[in-house]
């Protein structure tokens, strides 16, 4: 089967600084695989690099098995790349609806109905719908910046750290929705969050000082203390 | 009371040119990050333009409107040759904007002379009009009309059209919007050209008001609209709007009450205002 997205030997720099050195990954259709490793570990950066976002040294990036190294940001996401950033950046003076509006790469039935199914994901955005996203909470935000990709029709959804500063309560409800969206989309996912990676990840990538050292199935992994300890340092 | 109806007259008037010149400087600075000292330039080229036209023409809007072409064609060139290379280089922005400016101040000179040349009002607004008991230039109600018309129009496209929505999101985060799939230098290339062109509509404007158009005008007028961007707060239309009202009503007050400190009141406004808020009074934080 042909993969969604396959990097080999991904290599790219921030500045002076070459921060991803060698990462090698495969994401199959309907997959959600996780990307996990310590803080510097250059998850960020792969999937910043993914996107366009930086300049890419070497290596292969193919989206459906058609290379999309070296193109720019905004040619990435209309190939059928959705991206959700760490922080999730929602535009701070758009409304909730502005913001899905700028979002959206075609205006159809498909993409309203798509639009849809993300505000009864999230009905907080529902509520908040003509209010300034300055207002909005930190997890109404990152609600936000995932219904933003999910109304336009993605081939893979790159999602970066959905749990990071949030409160339990609301991490357990973007994990109930990220769970929800693997029906329907190819997910890759990085994460610091060990709990919430296992019950979305299919399989999983470990990343060290930028290269791809490990992976395999997520069930595997949640059983594996030794590979937690050694990769990831959170098992007891 | 008369006083206070004509430095009111005059401030507006004023506040109203700052703001043609200010809108265009403040969005390109908090939209691109492009610190433009070539800003003044196209004020200075609109004021030529407008008065080269009106001496062959007599007609004031067609010079007028060729200004504003000017200042839109410089904007579109300079953007996509200089400015392009350089965007979130500070330095190289710097350096390339301020050559830009010497070098077509030294242009102006060139194909106008030195010497100050006389710029008309029009004949419609040459007169005088009764306002409160008081006589005021038609000619300042003028600017102050197309100052608000201006502002409305503005206004209008940020908060009711994609092209808008596409500033407002791009001030806060040029690189999300890129990531959403919007190629987002064709919007960085018509902002440049609208604020250029704005800026060359405020010089043709300006240059009736005093009388005429000299080649220091562009960055002696610019100083002003880098005090107002960041009184206002950079990318911030409220924040232009209501610095540029700021510092046209002071700048009247000041100069009519204590003429020698004119043009320390504005740079005192300045400190102030960044020691208090460092982004403006309607500013981005951390932008």
């Amino acid at each position: 089967m042909q993969p969604v997205l396959k990097l080999e030997n991904l290599s790219s720099f921030i500045g002076p600084f070459h921060i991803v050195q060698g990462v090698s990954l495969d994401v199959f259709p309907g997959e959600a695989v996780v990307i996990l490793g310590r803080n510097g570990s250059g998850k960020t950066t792969t999937l910043r690099t993914i996107m366009g976002l930086l300049r890419v040294a070497s290596g292969v990036i193919e989206l459906a098995g058609e290379t999309i190294l070296g193109l720019p940001a905004h040619q990435v996401a209309r190939r059928g790349v959705g991206y959700v950033p760490e922080d999730c950046i929602v535009f701070n003076f758009l409304t909730v609806k502005e913001n899905l509006q700028i979002a959206m790469r075609k205006a159809d039935k498909e993409t309203y109905a798509r639009q849809s199914y993300a505000l009864d994901l999230f009905p907080d955005l529902k509520k908040a719908y003509s209010r300034y996203a300055a207002t909005l909470s930190g997890g109404q935000r990152q609600m936000l910046a995932i219904a933003r990709v999910l109304q336009n029709d993605n081939k893979i959804i790159l999602i970066d750290e959905p749990s990071k500063g949030l409160a339990p309560i609301i991490v357990e409800r973007v994990g109930e929705a990220l769970i929800a969206m693997k029906n329907s989309c190819t997910l890759i996912l990085v994460e610091q969050n060990f709990p919430l990676a296992c019950a979305v990840g299919d399989r999983y990538y470990i990343l060290n000082s930028g290269r791809s050292v490990h992976s395999g199935s997520v069930a595997e992994l949640a059983q594996d203390v030794q590979l937690q300890n050694r990769f990831l340092s959170i098992g007891s | 009371m008369d006083t206070f109806i004509i430095l009111l007259v005059n401030g507006l008037a004023d506040a109203s040119l700052i703001f043609l010149m200010a809108a265009g400087l403040s969005i390109i600075l908090g939209m691109m990050g492009v610190l433009n000292f070539a800003h003044g330039t196209m004020f200075l080229w609109g004021g030529y333009t407008s008065v080269w036209i009106m001496a062959r023409t007599g007609n004031f809007w067609l010079g007028a409107l060729g200004a504003v072409a000017v200042g839109a064609l410089m904007g579109l060139v300079f953007e996509r040759l200089f400015i392009r290379p350089a965007y979130g280089k500070v330095t190289a922005q710097i350096l390339i904007t301020l050559g830009l400016m010497i070098v077509f101040t030294d242009l102006a000179r060139l194909l106008w002379g030195a010497t100050p040349l006389p710029a008309l009002r029009p004949a419609v607004f040459d007169g005088m009009v009764a306002l409160g008991g008081v006589r005021i230039a038609e000619y300042r109600i003028f600017l102050i009309v197309i100052g608000v018309l201006v502002a409305i129009g503005i206004h209008a496209l940020i908060n009711r059209t994609r092209i808008g929505m596409v500033m407002r999101a791009g001030v806060q985060s040029p690189e999300m919007v890129r990531a959403l799939g919007i190629d987002i230098s064709k919007y960085f290339t018509l902002v440049f050209a609208g604020g250029a062109a704005l800026a060359a509509l405020g010089g043709a404007l300006y240059v009736p008001l005093v009388g005429s158009v000299w080649s220091g005008m562009g960055m002696e007028n610019q100083i002003l609209a880098f005090i107002v961007v960041v009184v206002g707060g950079m990318g911030s239309f409220i924040g232009t709007a209501a610095g540029s009202l700021l510092i046209g009503l002071m700048g009247t007050l000041v100069a009519w009450f204590f003429p020698p400190a004119a043009v320390v009141a504005n740079v005192l406004l300045m400190a102030v205002v960044l020691v208090w808020k460092p982004a403006g009074l309607f500013g981005l934080e951390g932008k």
